[in-house]
């Protein structure tokens, strides 16, 4: 295949907040106006944008891509809108990735918006219309069972203690508060704070779940040479992949996500790496719930079956560890506004990469780093790889 | 020239919504729907009414799946029949749930469940609740057995079973 390299060469984002004054329009604006202004384009010089966004009941009404286009830079351009659940954060760069790549644009906005706060009472029931309309609905279920039954089954599988998996949530709090946007985080959160939380649906307790939010990532990507114009510091896509399992989510091996084993293979195979676990110096596997973390972590090949809470408790998942994992605090801390979260991961690889993460930055010049994120009905990954 | 990428917002809270500090607009949306149960799940469904639970049986992969579909998703042949399996299993995993939909506090949790039905392949079944069980007794592995509405009383939905119980 004749590909061409694809660089990401800008980014910004809006705050995480539980609910923004702002419109869906104005969050998407914000973040749109500050990537371009990162790397000093205009919004002539873009060609084609991508945005990610995901359930029109979010807000309310139907065709959201068609409402954000022209506040996402869309106005009299090719767009299109993706969508995978909670996925679409990371796939929304990919579709970003293949329209350079292909040779049909040299400059491509990626935006990711959402704006969970308008759904009342609480945008958790926005979720329900995932579930089977004739044989799920009328056991009126709610989205934490999902989690709730997919956790259970993962740390009984691997005879996991709760204790043990709070360590994900209270390192990722910590590190978000580092973060400028973070609507978490918290440097004095502790293993028991989230073990005294409140039981929501055991074993999901409040502190093992990331917030509702609103918020806005935009990238902006470019064929390399042009991204050799734009920037000293351009920071390449080497790999991508994604992947979709059944929608029969009870027919499935809840204890291992296979599908996301199957989008990091696609994506290691393209960036040429054939030891993930040495060539990976930063992940940011999609962290909604703290026990996901270690449930992807596996899936990535990042760590072995029931394993990965072990990088955790010796360290490697600190900023300073072997392997950092969410440096950005992720999902659990900075929050969870679902597409524009999955974006924010690749947004932070861009700039640890560039040795611009701030008080966040990793330690010892990291070259390559892992975004991946999750969604639909508990069954697909989309990974991305990213490298200076 | 690296500028700063990160973007303030006003961050509002309920209680400007509660005393009117900022402007909103309230409104409901009406979507009414009759689904159609499809071929596959009209006859689950029926199979509820009847007190039996089905699946059905892929001649290629050697599987019997539930809930019920006409394809099989792995070789993407049409199944070959429906199969009755049994109205045991075992619990595959569960949750208490101390909270509705719309999140709002339960006392008395519920126990969702996936419940792998015998009779279909190993990790096949569906999603139900558990009944007659105190929270703390509950195991992964524990073998149930579905509680029936009286016949007179099925419709043909998925609650035609009220739960399942420890067996």
């Amino acid at each position: 295949m004749n590909l061409r390299k694809v660089a990401v060469v800008g980014a910004g984002m809006t705050q995480f907040v539980r609910r923004a004054k702002e419109t869906p329009q104005e969050l998407a604006y914000k973040a749109v106006r500050t990537a371009l202004d990162s790397c000093e384009l205009t919004l002539n010089d873009i060609e084609a944008v991508c945005l990610g966004t995901a359930p029109d009941s979010f807000d309310g009404f139907h065709m959201n891509g068609e409402y954000l286009s022209q506040a996402a830079g869309a106005f009299r351009k090719p767009y299109m809108r993706s969508f995978v659940g909670g996925g679409t954060g990371v796939f929304v760069p990919i579709q970003g990735w293949y329209h350079v790549a292909s040779g049909l644009f040299d400059v491509v906005l990626v935006v990711a918006e959402e704006k969970m706060s308008s759904y009342y009472p609480h945008a958790q029931a926005a979720f329900l219309t995932i579930f089977d309309h004739t044989i799920e609905r009328p056991l009126k279920p709610n989205l934490l069972w999902i989690f709730a039954l997919e956790m259970n089954r993962y740390m009984t599988t691997y005879g996991l203690s709760k204790a043990d998996i709070a360590r994900v949530s209270v390192l990722h709090k910590r590190n978000a508060a580092d973060h400028p946007c973070a609507l978490l985080g918290d440097t004095t959160i502790t293993v028991e704070d989230v073990l005294q939380s409140e039981t929501l649906a055991w074993p999901v307790q409040r502190l093992d779940v990331s917030p509702i939010s609103d918020g806005a990532v935009a990238l902006v990507l470019a064929a390399e040479h042009v991204a050799r114009r734009i920037t000293d510091k351009p920071v390449w896509i080497e790999g991508v992949g994604w992947c979709l399992d059944t929608a029969y989510w009870t027919n499935r091996d809840l204890a291992y996500p296979r599908y996301v084993e199957k989008a990091a293979k696609m994506a290691y195979e393209m960036a040429g790496i054939k030891e993930p676990r040495k060539e990976i110096h930063i992940a940011e596997p999609y962290d909604p719930f703290d026990y996901k973390v270690l449930h992807h972590l596996e899936g990535l090949q990042l760590a072995e079956r029931g394993k990965s809470i072990e990088l955790y408790l010796n360290g490697d998942a600190e900023r300073t560890g072997n392997l950092p994992i969410c440096p950005s605090g992720g999902l659990l801390g900075v929050g969870n506004p679902i597409a524009a979260a999955g974006l924010m991961k690749v947004a932070e690889l861009f700039w640890q990469l560039r040795g611009e993460a701030g008080q966040r930055q990793v330690p010892g010049n990291p070259k390559r780093g892992l975004a991946q994120a999750w969604g639909d009905l508990m069954q697909v990954g989309t990974v991305i790889i990213l490298g200076r | 020239m690296q500028k700063n990428p990160y973007v303030n917002l006003i961050s509002l809270t309920e209680d400007d919504f509660n005393s009117g500090h900022v402007l909103f607009r309230h409104d409901e949306l009406n979507a009414v729907y009759a689904w159609d149960t499809g071929i596959a799940i009209g006859h689950f469904l029926g199979g509820l009414k009847a007190g039996i639970i089905l699946g059905t049986y892929c001649a290629n992969c050697r599987k019997t799946v539930t809930p019920p579909r006409i394809f099989c998703e792995w070789c993407f042949r049409p199944m070959q029949g429906f199969v009755q399996l049994s109205d045991t299993g075992i619990v595959n995993t569960f949750s208490i749930c101390y909270v509705t939909w719309d999140v709002k506090r339960i006392s008395e949790p519920e126990i969702p469940a996936v419940i792998e039905i015998d009779g279909a392949s190993p990790g096949h079944g569906f999603l139900h609740k558990l009944g007659e069980v105190s929270p703390a007794e509950v195991q992964i592995g524990m073998r149930v057995q579905a509680v029936w509405k009286p016949p007179e009383e099925r419709s043909g939905s998925i609650t035609d079973i009220l739960y399942f119980r420890k067996i």
